[in-house]
């Protein structure tokens, strides 16, 4: 069961832009570009030639090769639904993240390889918000570990269940907030990045991605599409108890929980609009605060 | 006028002079160019530089000219306002302002405009390489970011060096200059069939402003009354050439912030406004309507009732989409603090229109020099009817007077229209005079588009021909504010910086 939901999620994973995209038309009054529109572009620029900087070396032709293998690894330790992973041990939810920042760090050097001041510019913040936005990520590690005592994404993810909700539930709310937060900012969504945006000063992933083209490009973009699939996975996993229904109906609610996440990240990108730089450092202390709310709750009032 | 009418200083005596008005608040500068003389031509001085002012106390418009050579010394270090002026001047004549701290190019080493004897006898171009290259920090830390000519989005082209230290600028150099049009030049010798669509074409979007202006310059020098039908009607389509432009801008600048619902509703309903614009004149950036002497259609009582209506409906829609953007507060964070220009600053610099009123300078000049003599005058121009907003020069100031521009605009649409209904715009030919313009003359038109006061100075010669037609557009006198505007900012806030100016870059590039 685990393999048809692993590779579902890899099918269905650039279905989530679009998604995202149709809510933000439907809040704009447009119609917007089509639910499967990312499919066609990553089709698209996988039939195009590569163009390369001359001033470029090797890592910027890695560095998206890199990247897509580093997220397609940490794909491999996600649990789905109710079906835990082939290859989890122990410790595997650090490797989880680490694997996705290896992801980044290949393109952040890909992105200075090329020499670009934009490219510069891009990795220079996409560095600087990613290190801040770590310390929110294990402030919910840690306290998914206190919950579960357990180490493993599969084992401490499908552990919840309702009681998990109904003694734990304020600092389980608290800590999927700034897990939430963490999810915009990780996947360079509105308010901390704007994705839409042609204006290469404000940008900070697609700065970094501006000299890829072609099946490169398709690479970075299957790979974004992909981590946005494996965080909203998180978050679905560490909302819904899961474990309390039955196998299938655990399917259902697993990718319908996806769907309804990313319609509420289109909805927060319609409704607000994007923070100044100099704000995201601030919300990322707010939401590092609420984790570590959540588990003084949680180690005071619940335990 | 009568060229003989315009004063010939001594060249100290001109400065002197702008410097002493311009000490008075109420006195501002309109133009600045040399000209060549051909009686001059074989004498030490064959140019004629030539300033213009406007007198916003007295509603009157100042002018003078002095002679000068190939060399006088620079007005920029008393009269800063001056120093793009003076910079164009060394451009396109060769003359040496002395002592002019930045002579650098302001479109292109060798401008077409060159055609001129007097620059191929003085071929020392004063715009040296050196001069031309871009301020640079120096530092381990700091960093060079270059952006343009060719942009991500579509526009026009134009370069921006930032020089910063991480995120913060501490510098920004815009280069101008990449379309070398030669509008100037090619309305030399007019007018002919095609100077009017030159004039419509200095910048798409003022294409009314700027036509209204070509338009009072043929009036003024063949001694021609339009009606008053004629120029109510001009108004109208130039009032919603502002509110098109307003809305626009305000949407654009939510699509900076990733703020959607105004970016979108505000896309749309700038189109309304273009094709009430369509409804009136039959096109939507209002080309081929406004001739000189009248207009090309007038307005029916049914088309005044249907723009009425139009407008009603329209206007309640753009109220929603621009409250829900300015009530809501990540969007004003952005906008608040961000790209000030002080007072001081702005009147320095000479900055006009939105740019200048959102730092504080009242001046505008619907207000300040609004046509005389004509029954419906005080009609004429929309009149302030609600106290402008509180401004401190920064991005938010910006919006809030385009919002007062576009809530004025509205009322006075709205009673021209009513009155319209009752009293349909019909007598909008031009009278029949030979056409002819005086000869040795010149004059001046004064509109205020959108962005500010557009300015056109033309003066004929012996025949009654175009010698010299000269184009200031707003643009041309806000760019500095807009480099001004960045400094100490974040890099990542430029976009917004620059669309809450919007500067053309075609009506810079003339």
């Amino acid at each position: 069961m685990w393999y048809i939901c692993f590779f579902l999620s890899l099918l269905l994973a650039p279905l989530v832009p679009g998604i995202i995209n149709k809510t933000k038309a439907f809040y704009a009054g447009r119609y917007g570009p089509r639910l499967l529109q990312r499919y066609y572009d990553i089709v698209k620029l996988l039939k195009k030639g590569t163009v390369r900087s001359t001033t470029s070396t090797w890592v910027l032709a890695l560095a998206p090769s890199i990247s897509l293998a580093a997220t397609l690894t940490a794909a491999l330790f996600m649990p789905f639904a109710v079906y835990k992973s082939p290859v989890s041990f122990e410790g595997d939810i650090i490797v989880f993240f680490y694997l996705l920042a290896a992801g980044r760090v290949a393109l952040i050097f890909g992105a200075l390889d090329t020499g670009s001041a934009f490219e510069g510019m891009g990795a220079s913040r996409e560095a600087q918000f990613s290190a801040l936005c770590e310390s929110i990520v294990f402030g919910v590690i840690a306290f998914i570990i206190l919950l579960t005592g357990r180490l493993s994404l599969s084992t401490s993810l499908i552990g919840l269940d309702f009681t998990a909700w109904s003694q734990t539930g304020t600092s389980l709310a608290l800590v999927a907030v700034a897990f939430f937060a963490a999810l915009l900012a990780e996947n360079s969504r509105v308010p901390f990045d704007d994705p839409e945006t042609h204006l290469e000063l404000t940008m900070i992933h697609e700065a970094m991605v501006l000299d890829n083209s072609g099946p490169d490009f398709a690479f970075i973009q299957y790979a974004s599409a992909l981590k946005l699939w494996l965080m909203i996975s998180f978050i679905v996993l560490l909302i819904l108890p899961l474990k309390a229904t039955s196998p299938i109906v655990s399917g259902l609610l697993f990718f319908g929980g996806v769907f309804v996440i990313s319609v509420i990240i289109g909805i927060v990108e319609s409704v607000i609009a994007r923070f100044r730089l100099l704000k995201i450092p601030q919300v990322f202390a707010g939401a590092l605060a609420l984790t570590l709310i959540a588990i003084m709750i949680y180690m005071v009032f619940e335990i | 006028m009568n060229t003989d009418d315009l004063p010939v200083l001594s060249i100290e005596l001109l400065k002197a002079s702008i410097e002493e008005l311009l000490a008075s608040y109420s006195v501002r500068i309109l133009a600045f160019f040399a000209m060549p003389n051909k009686d001059l031509e074989n004498t030490e001085k064959p140019f004629h530089l030539i300033a213009i002012l406007l007198d916003a106390s007295t509603r009157t418009l100042l002018g003078a000219a002095a002679e000068v050579g190939t060399r006088y010394t620079a007005f920029t270090p008393l009269i800063p306002a001056l120093h793009l002026f003076e910079r164009e001047i060394a451009e396109q004549y060769n003359i040496t302002p002395e002592g002019h701290p930045w002579l650098k190019p302001v479109r292109s080493q060798n401008m077409t405009d060159a055609d001129d004897a007097a620059q191929e006898a003085n071929t020392e171009n004063p715009a040296d390489s050196e001069a031309a290259k871009f301020f640079r920090l120096s530092g381990k830390a700091t960093h060079e970011v270059a952006v343009g000519p060719v942009h991500a989005g579509v526009i026009e082209p134009g370069h921006f060096r930032f020089q910063c230290l991480g995120e913060d600028v501490h510098h920004l150099e815009i280069a101008l200059g990449y379309q070398h049009r030669g509008i100037e030049a090619m309305l030399k010798g007019g007018p002919d069939l095609r100077s009017l669509h030159y004039a419509e074409t200095v910048s798409g979007d003022t294409t009314i402003a700027s036509v209204s202006n070509y338009a009072a310059i043929i009036e003024a020098l063949s001694d021609t009354t339009p009606s008053g039908e004629s120029l109510l009607l001009r108004n109208i389509l130039l009032e919603l050439e502002r509110i098109v432009n307003h809305a626009g801008d305000i949407g654009a600048l939510a699509g900076d912030v990733a703020y959607l619902p105004t970016s979108s509703y505000c896309g749309r309903i700038r189109g309304e406004y273009l094709n009430m614009t369509a409804e009136v004149a039959g096109n939507r950036f209002g080309r081929n309507v406004i001739i000189p002497g009248g207009m090309r259609t007038g307005l029916s009582s049914e088309k005044a009732e249907k723009l009425l209506n139009w407008l009603y409906k329209t206007k309640y829609e753009l109220d929603v989409a621009l409250d829900i953007m300015l009530d809501e507060p990540t969007a004003l964070d952005r906008f608040e603090g961000l790209g000030t220009i002080t007072e001081f600053d702005a009147r320095t610099i000479g900055a006009v229109g939105v740019a200048a009123r959102a730092a504080g300078l009242d001046i505008d000049a619907r207000f300040d020099l609004p046509p005389a003599g004509e029954d419906t005058a005080e009609q004429l121009f929309p009149f302030s009817s609600s106290p402008i907003p509180a401004c401190s020069g920064d991005v938010i100031s910006r919006i809030k007077i385009r919002r007062h521009e576009i809530e004025n605009s509205h009322a006075w649409l709205f009673e021209v229209l009513k009155n319209a209904i009752e009293k349909p715009f019909t007598n909008i030919d031009p009278p029949k005079t030979s056409g002819k313009l005086a000869p040795d003359s010149f004059a001046v038109a004064v509109t205020e588009a959108w962005r500010g006061e557009l300015v056109h100075v033309v003066f004929t010669d012996e025949a009654g021909r175009f010698k010299h037609y000269k184009i200031i557009d707003p643009s041309f006198r806000n760019w500095f504010a807009l480099a001004l505007s960045l400094r100490e900012a974040q890099i990542s806030d430029f976009p917004i910086c620059n669309k809450s100016f919007n500067l053309s870059y075609c009506g810079h590039d003339l």
